[in-house]
């Protein structure tokens, strides 16, 4: 990696962080105005979000599973082993479902549209698409920002309801708890701030996914190489800042629901 | 051969364009990129229905030119009026407008590869939502007159890269252009297959008369292309009888970013300049 003065360095990232707001807002304000492209939302949904239901229902589950293993162990200690079901749906819910569907949906999409979109920039076929009197933007970045924002929210509820029901096997099947008393505790367990703090952080990492794999893919330069750079990047950024938005997001709600 | 093609005059040429004004001016434009200047103080003229080639050394700029012309990238100093219009003080959203008047062969033909042959050429009537039947039957004109007809179905990954290449021309005139950029049409191809795409651009120039910038590193195909005709009565290329010269094209030398020779066929065959004189030999 060369290096540059602390000046260039600052301008280059001054520059990459105009270019990425000017990305998120077009990108953003682009639905509002025609030409809108309908099939590439549709084609974006199933392949971002019927093409992430199986790793996000694996991870969901097994998080779950593991979650009611570990937490039963510390609770047996305070004689309070029937409150796994609490545990596992605040934790779930809250933390891990979004937390953890964000993570894998950006390794697998993040990437692919960062691969995806930077493999079309090495080969002209960006240029030719503005060529052809195409807004690339539209075509190619809007679609994949709502398609991401809207699957992942459901991508999350199935993650958290299959992170619950992993919890309730190795409850009842490991722990000899009863499932409805499970049931009824995960229940009681949550609030109404509890599920808005849930559901409001997957609209942060779909935003997330989708407008920095976009934006690593549309910077893309230096052939076959700079894709694989590209997507490096785009899934190490993007992970990143759902993590850092999380918290953000998690203090936020913390100050307005007051848990 | 599809004769529709030739009959069916650019549906948005604008006859004021025509003759009167020229179609791309190209006004003392500089641009740089990181430290290095790549073309300087460019000025040139393309009139209508003029094939103008651009040639000269591999990284002379050449491609950055075509670029600018299309408004694909803006230069540091200069103006460039393509049909009459500025488009380096163009916002992005009206040069979408202006490009639907201008057709583009990109180097490597740069098709989408997700989409299949007739997908590509019929993306831009998409995009106009030109109603299906229209688009068919004007994909399939498109593709006749590269001879590709049979290639309809295939994917770009499943041509060569003459049929690519064709399959690019293709996409570039099925809306019917006022314009057309080649952008080494023929770079990377064997020499059987250059002619045959020489062959194409020769008769897109002589059936519609489109006005064309093109870019060529191979000396034998800008001569073939100044040299030769197309015969709509026999459907063939042939040489321009008593070694004539096409009065529409002309050509334009670029050496490290800056014009050496802006001129017609026998201004450039006969030029004194010691390099241009070693280049074209």
């Amino acid at each position: 990696m060369p290096f540059v003065s602390p000046e260039v360095f600052a301008k280059q990232k001054i520059a990459a962080v105009q270019d990425y707001a000017v990305l998120c807002w077009h990108a953003i304000v682009n639905i509002f105005s025609g030409p809108r492209y309908w099939a590439d939302i549709f084609t974006q949904m199933d392949s971002i979000g019927v093409g992430s239901t199986p790793i996000v229902v694996l991870t969901g589950f097994f998080t779950g599973c593991v979650l009611a293993l570990q937490s039963a162990t510390s609770l047996q200690e305070f004689g309070s082993v029937s409150l796994t079901g609490n545990l596992v749906a605040l934790s779930m819910v809250k933390e891990l479902g979004p937390v953890l569907t964000g993570l894998m949906v950006s390794g697998r999409n993040a990437s692919g549209m960062a691969s995806e979109i930077g493999s079309m920039k090495v080969t002209e076929q960006i240029d030719a698409m503005r060529a052809l009197g195409t807004d690339p933007l539209r075509k190619l970045v809007t679609p994949r920002l709502y398609a991401t924002i809207f699957m992942l929210f459901f991508l999350t509820i199935i993650a958290d309801a299959v992170g619950i029901a992993g919890g309730a096997l190795v409850s009842i099947s490991l722990l000899g708890l009863n499932a409805s008393s499970y049931f009824n505790n995960s229940y009681r367990a949550l609030v109404y701030g509890d599920v808005v703090q849930g559901l409001t952080k997957p609209l942060f990492s779909g935003f997330i996914i989708a407008t920095v794999g976009c934006y690593f893919g549309m910077k893309t330069k230096g052939g076959t190489q700079g894709v694989g750079k590209s997507t490096t990047q785009a899934v190490v950024v993007s992970s990143v800042f759902i993590i850092i938005v999380d918290f953000i997001v998690s203090r936020a709600m913390i100050g307005i629901f007051g848990r | 051969m599809p004769e529709d093609l030739a009959s069916n005059k650019p549906s948005r040429s604008q006859q004021a364009d025509s003759a009167a004004e020229p179609v791309v001016i190209f006004n003392d434009v500089s641009i740089t990129f990181d430290v290095k200047p790549v073309l300087e103080n460019i000025s040139f003229t393309v009139r209508h229905g003029e094939t103008r080639i651009i040639l000269g050394p591999a990284g002379g700029g050449k491609s950055v030119l075509m670029k600018l012309a299309n408004g694909l990238i803006k230069p540091d100093s200069g103006t460039i009026r393509v049909f009459g219009e500025d488009v380096t003080a163009m916002r992005e959203r009206d040069l979408f407008k202006l490009r639907g008047r201008i057709g583009m062969v990109f180097q490597e033909s740069a098709l989408f590869d997700s989409l299949s042959v007739a997908d590509n050429v019929a993306f831009r009537l998409h995009e106009e939502r030109v109603p299906e039947d229209e688009i068919h039957a004007r994909v399939v004109e498109a593709l006749q007159f590269v001879e590709l007809e049979q290639a309809i179905e295939k994917f770009p990954s499943e041509l060569s890269g003459g049929m690519r290449r064709r399959v690019s021309i293709a996409r570039a005139i099925v809306s019917r252009p006022d314009l057309i950029l080649y952008d080494s049409p023929t770079g990377g191809l064997d020499p059987i297959t250059s002619t045959t795409i020489i062959e194409l651009i020769v008769k897109q120039r002589d059936v519609t008369q489109t006005t064309s910038l093109l870019i060529t590193h191979r000396l034998q195909d800008a001569f073939l292309l100044a040299r030769n005709h197309f015969n709509q009565q026999t459907g063939q290329m042939e040489p321009i009888p008593d070694g004539g010269i096409d009065n529409s094209t002309k050509f334009l030398v670029l050496n490290e970013g800056r014009i050496v020779f802006d001129g017609t066929t026998r201004e450039l065959i006969g030029t004194e300049d010691p390099w241009l004189k070693e280049y074209i030999t």
